[in-house]
């Protein structure tokens, strides 16, 4: 009996000391940074952030991606997994295809999608042989803003919509199919039976793959890079210019602990507008 | 109120066949079980009645009307499923309204009949609950409520009770049976439990490997099987059997001539344990005991015939131990004769 008093914690203490060694005392020390200035301690690494040309114009950037791929991502999502659902023979191949972005890095999926987009990408080596274009044609400049905005969208769709999917479909696994069969029974058309059974269902799936996914968005950096540089400034870009080009830790430190508190903003929304009550769950 | 009639329905799975053309006449008002061990097709034909599930061939007539192709909620049924089915995320007053509200039925028709069924069901007081907060049994009531507020035509039901434990099973029995006798609604029930068949059943159809074996009032599938299989599978006791030989018209048992319904050859006779009555060993078929077991109600005694091995059931003050050899007597009215090769009952008459 005395040991089993502090054999759990022995068992999470590896765990925990690697938590804290990697994750809590980098992230003290990112904050106690962002907050150290030249003139000491204070508010001057946010001041120069926030004074900073790109600054309101990454935050706009940052917001506009996350509100445009986010609701793409799970309406497609959604739509995968049911037709997943209806599905017999071959499924497993049609979710592992699906699923294969997962395993792509997100530079890699960055430099793909620049592959096709550049002035002699695929994209317009094709359009030219098809004669629509008369040559390269730019579309990941500054000139061009919404086809750079449209092409990274849609290489954050194409690289982060399948763990999502992987979440919904578990969800989706685990509402008994007889849920369905009585609606049907009961006189629920198909599009009735997904908004009144399956969605409310699967809330606590759609909980856990927003809060994963819009976290995740909003420190999207990589596919933006290689795509765009600097032509289309956001959050965590702006955070590895200031560390890198500017050698300014501590607006570097200011942008990441911006990130983080957003974050978190985005992570306690998601758990306050999803909550299922407990006397209501199944 | 409707009748159904099932019209040579048979579905295959691939290769596999779950029910060979299976007929089936249903009255309206009737209260009819499909009783069959697990993989007899009795679910699946339930399903088909209901549209879960795609026929091979044949038709489905519910209240005259060829429902085959229609969609569930075309056909005018509800339906109770095992596992109740009930919405989690709605409360008991939701889900009871669930199908009037897909009817999109007025508010105050809906609150009306709403109640009407809770009423009958006894869950008033929980309709503002969440089904989390209930216990099996009130599920259960939720799901058949659910199923009364649209007044079918016809109540599918599967397996209802199977998930409750046995003594809340026995109130809901005679519960649903009430209930529906009130409700008036044609009943389609299947089970695999036959005490459940025999409490709640106008008529018993009895499934075996796709097919229905015998269609008939509880008391006739109960004295009169069809069947080795039928016998078998109806009663607790089941039915036992014994091979006997047909010699001039009559079987010659122990003291005791029974009429044969062949001249002559081999046949197996059945008979229930409480048919029978104890005599002394010399004046009747021996039946040696290997194990008494005192019920309570009634003295439950398994033994050999020959080979054969037979459980009868003895009055209660019986005073008969294990090892020992006792005579039983048949009740010559409440014989059945099967043939020996096929199973199939043969009739004295014939």
């Amino acid at each position: 009996m005395t040991q089993s008093r502090w054999l759990p914690y022995a068992l999470i203490a590896p765990a925990m000391v690697f938590l804290g060694i990697f994750f809590i005392v980098p992230l003290v020390q990112t904050i106690m940074l962002s907050f150290q200035g030249g003139s000491g301690f204070g508010l001057e690494n946010y001041s120069k952030m926030v004074g900073d040309l790109n600054f309101g114009l990454a935050i706009k950037n940052t917001f506009l991606l996350v509100l445009t791929v986010i609701p793409l991502q799970v309406g497609l999502a959604l739509a995968m997994g049911m037709m997943l659902q209806k599905m017999t023979a071959g499924r497993d191949v049609v979710l592992w295809i699906w699923t294969i972005p997962l395993g792509v890095s997100d530079l890699a999926a960055g430099l793909v999608w620049l592959a096709l987009l550049q002035n002699t990408g695929y994209i317009n080596s094709m359009l030219f042989a098809m004669g629509l274009i008369e040559g390269p044609t730019p579309w990941l400049n500054s000139e061009t803003p919404v086809t750079l905005f449209v092409a990274v969208v849609l290489a954050e769709v194409w690289r982060a919509t399948a763990i999502v999917l992987v979440i919904l479909v578990g969800g989706l696994q685990l509402i008994p199919k007889e849920f369905g069969e009585a609606a049907e029974i009961f006189g629920a058309k198909p599009w009735t039976r997904f908004t009144r059974i399956t969605l409310p269902l699967l809330k606590p799936s759609l909980q856990s793959a927003l809060i994963l996914r819009t976290v995740l968005a909003f420190e999207v950096f990589a596919v933006v890079y290689a795509l765009g540089g600097r032509n289309f400034p956001v959050l965590v870009g702006e955070a590895y210019v200031w560390q890198r080009e500017n050698q300014n830790y501590g607006v570097a430190a200011a942008y990441a602990v911006l990130v983080m508190i957003i974050s978190l903003a985005a992570t306690i929304f998601w758990l306050r507008a999803l909550r299922t009550k407990p006397e209501a769950q199944a | 109120m409707a009748g159904i009639v099932i019209d040579r329905i048979a579905k295959s799975f691939g290769a596999v066949s779950a029910l060979k053309e299976v007929s089936l006449e249903i009255a309206d008002g009737e209260f009819v079980a499909l009783l069959g061990p697990s993989g007899c097709g009795k679910t699946t034909l339930l399903r088909i009645m209901a549209g879960l599930e795609t026929r091979s061939s044949g038709r489905v007539l519910i209240g005259g009307r060829d429902v085959s192709d229609l969609k569930p909620y075309e056909r005018g049924l509800a339906m109770v499923f095992q596992n109740y089915a009930v919405f989690p995320h709605m409360t008991v007053y939701d889900n009871v309204g669930f199908g009037l509200t897909m009817q999109k039925k007025p508010k105050d028709v809906i609150d009306r009949q709403v109640k009407k069924a809770a009423a009958l069901l006894h869950i008033e007081p929980y309709l503002e609950r969440y089904p989390a907060k209930l216990s099996g049994g009130q599920r259960q009531r939720v799901a058949v409520a659910r199923a009364l507020a649209v007044e079918p035509a016809v109540l599918l039901m599967d397996e209802p009770l199977s998930n409750l434990d046995a003594l809340l099973r026995l109130e809901m029995r005679a519960e649903l049976k009430s209930v529906l006798r009130e409700a008036g609604t044609t009943t389609v029930y299947v089970t695999h439990d036959q005490t459940e068949a025999m409490g709640l059943a106008d008529r018993i159809a009895v499934m075996h490997g796709g097919k229905i074996v015998q269609i008939a009032p509880p008391t006739e599938v109960y004295s009169r099987p069809a069947s080795m299989f039928v016998g078998g599978f109806v009663g607790s006791p089941p039915m036992n059997f014994i091979p006997v030989e047909a010699r001039a018209g009559s079987v010659a048992l122990g003291g005791q001539t029974l009429a044969a319904p062949r001249a002559s050859g081999a046949l197996t006779l059945g008979f229930r344990g409480e048919d029978v009555t104890l005599a002394p060993p010399g004046e009747a078929m021996p039946f040696t005991v290997r194990v008494a077991e005192p019920m309570g109600s009634h003295l439950l005694l398994t033994g050999r015939i020959g080979d054969a091995v037979v459980r009868v059931v003895a009055p209660p003050a019986s005073i008969v131990k294990a090892g020992e050899t006792v005579g039983l007597r048949l009740d010559p009215d409440r014989i059945v004769f099967m043939d020996a090769a096929t199973g199939a009952a043969t009739d004295l008459a014939a």
